[in-house]
């Protein structure tokens, strides 16, 4: 409830930021309007944009129409509203981020409780050499080398764009090896202790299936400590795809972002960003709840020892 | 294999370096190579230090003085020439020109000075206003924490490349733009993980005794809570040079970082990306570049953390 709260703080104090930013460049009729606009064009344009009165009120008649959904008309898509815009790329994104979920919670996760079971085995090893490397390499190169590779030598799968399944292929793996990496560090840590400790050893005294006691009695409480983490996680696969939506000209909302923040279609750019923020918001309380579910301390009302 | 040879281990510990070297009558356990390297875990990572020196420091402090040409302007004439060991390539451009005919090689050279420039100054202000806010939160807690805590989760929860994007937009991308975008996404890690030391210095016996002493809290803050957090500030700031350089290089491949004609790694791999078909050379350098350093930052980081922390400095030794 507290963190609902402070969510909605947040999303507020990201939508000063964002107003104030998009007014940074000062009036968006200067920029955007012909030089030679007549005044009665200029007044009906403010009007439709909501550039009508002061700073102050500009921004409670924003505040006002967004939490209603309502983010004014696009300025580049005269005859659409920012929300509208946002709408119809929505489903491009959304699918490619089920996809790098899955894919990173597939392989992110089973891998790092195999190589702290199997520790210093080469599977353990190659897991390690994965997340070194998923957590160094720039993902836009990586997105060109395999469209170097993959789709324009082998010819495999399409270099952009959605043309078919075969179009999800590169652009997932690219926004999930970031993830995969984490997630394996965090579960390959957290798995070696709860491995190590007392009730685990009692889990294995009497006399359960190592892989009972691997999947059932350690991994729960291992899953905590990646949990908290997963937030931030998923922050850098949103900001991640926004790159990699624009090396594949994938036509999400990560691609509207930098063609709106181009063309300054300041509704769509805000919209955006407080669309984005509420998103990661959310996603944080999700994890508190899942959190609590997971760690019976938490759901008992005790304090977590953070 | 006998069960002789089967080394003594600690099941609760899980470093290996506690497994012992004898076994119960004494006699030396052997173990195929491949498994006395990969315990050297302590080792000093050398190899990360040569790369971050000779791909990062170095050529960024002597980029005049070890390059020919001009970063900026190129030679058209010998536009897209290979790497020398290709056909058509010569070791006046060991690895290549691009389009403009700029060696490729002095552009990654002051590129390296690009990103070491923007990650000192990003992390200086980064570690400076993160461990201060971090450490004013976790020792007085109260509002100051509340208020804190959610600065700091504000900032994790800003979607920064959208921010960058509105930001260049806005005021158009330069240096200062950049290191002000970065700095201000990256202070909040800073704070977060200083905030959660000091949470746990606080409690301790000499906190509470300097309390008693009488000592000032500003005091007890500088003399004695921060020297303890100062290991996990260098880690962190070892380790956030990398997710630095990444995020520079991103937003300048993206058009909102560094603004051209600029030599940034990130903005050399944008420059190519249209040619990668021919002219691969173009992209694929100032890439490498960064995952070599990156990737060496986080070796070493990985390891002062653990050389840092005298629990492991004393394994590693024994």
């Amino acid at each position: 409830m507290i963190n609902a709260v402070r969510g909605l703080l947040t999303l507020f104090a990201v939508s000063i930021l964002v107003f104030s930013l998009a007014r940074l460049t000062g009036d968006p009729i200067d920029v955007l309007a012909p030089v030679d606009i007549s005044r009665e064009d200029e007044a009906a344009l403010r009007e439709r944009w909501g550039l009508n009165g002061s700073i102050w009120e500009q921004y409670v008649s924003f505040v006002g129409n967004a939490s209603q959904g309502d983010f004014g008309p696009s300025f580049k898509y005269p005859t659409e509203t920012a929300a509208s815009v946002i709408a119809e790329r929505l489903p491009a994104s959304i699918s490619l981020g089920i996809v790098a979920t899955v894919l990173t919670l597939v392989i992110g996760v089973p891998l790092g409780i195999l190589s702290a079971v199997k520790r210093g085995s080469w599977l353990d090893r190659i897991a390690k050499g994965l997340a070194l490397f998923g957590q160094s390499v720039p993902e836009f190169w990586l997105a060109i080398m395999l469209i170097w590779f993959v789709a324009v030598r082998w010819n495999v799968v399409p270099t952009s764009g959605i043309s078919g399944w075969q179009s999800y292929i590169l652009p997932s793996i690219v926004i999930s090896v970031f993830g995969i990496a984490a997630l394996l560090r965090l579960f390959r840590s957290a798995m070696l202790e709860t491995l190590g400790s007392e009730y685990v050893k009692l889990a294995r005294l009497k006399g359960l299936s190592e892989f009972k006691v691997v999947w059932k009695h350690a991994l729960k409480p291992a899953s905590i400590a990646p949990l908290t983490f997963f937030g931030g996680i998923a922050v850098r696969m949103l900001t991640g795809a926004t790159v990699v939506e624009i090396v594949f000209a994938w036509p999400g909302v990560g691609y509207l972002a930098y063609e709106a923040a181009n063309a300054r279609d300041f509704p769509v750019v805000q919209a955006l960003a407080l669309f984005t923020a509420a998103v990661i918001i959310i996603m944080n309380l999700l994890i508190d709840i899942t959190y609590a579910y997971v760690d019976p301390r938490v759901r008992l009302g005790q304090k977590a020892i953070a | 294999m006998s069960v002789r040879n089967q080394p003594a281990r600690f099941e609760s510990d899980t470093d290996e370096a506690l497994e012992l070297n004898f076994d119960i009558q004494g006699h030396p356990v052997r173990r195929p190579w491949w498994k006395v390297w990969s315990k050297r875990n302590n080792r000093v990572p050398w190899v990360s230090i040569f790369v971050v020196l000779f791909v990062l420091v170095l050529p960024a402090l002597l980029a005049d003085v070890i390059t020919t040409h001009d970063p900026l302007r190129g030679v058209l004439a010998d536009r897209l020439t290979p790497p020398f060991w290709m056909e058509g390539g010569t070791t006046t451009y060991p690895l290549g020109t691009d389009k403009q005919g700029r060696d490729i090689l002095t552009r990654l050279i002051y590129g390296a000075r690009i990103s070491l420039t923007v990650s000192t100054i990003t992390i200086l202000i980064g570690a400076v206003v993160g461990s201060t806010l971090g450490l004013l939160a976790g020792y007085f807690g109260g509002w100051v924490d509340r208020f804190v805590s959610w600065l700091i989760d504000t900032f994790l929860s800003l979607p920064h490349v959208l921010l960058a994007l509105v930001i260049v937009a806005a005021i158009g991308p330069s240096f200062v733009t950049i290191v002000a975008i970065i700095a201000v996404t990256i202070w909040a890690s800073f704070a977060r993980q200083v905030r959660g030391e000091t949470l746990s210095v606080r409690e301790t016996e000499y906190v509470a005794r300097a309390h008693v002493a009488g000592t000032t809290s500003w005091r007890i803050l500088l003399r004695h809570v921060l020297p303890n957090v100062a290991n996990t500030l260098i880690v962190l700031a070892t380790l956030q040079v990398g997710v630095v350089i990444l995020e520079e290089s991103s937003l300048s491949f993206i058009g909102a970082g560094i603004p051209r004609p600029n030599p940034s790694w990130g903005v050399m791999v944008a420059d190519g990306r249209d040619q990668i078909l021919i002219s691969w050379w173009i992209s694929f350098f100032p890439g490498l570049c960064i995952l070599l350093v990156v990737l060496s930052l986080n070796l070493l980081g990985d390891w002062l953390r653990d050389f840092l922390d005298p629990k492991m400095r004393q394994r590693g030794r024994s």
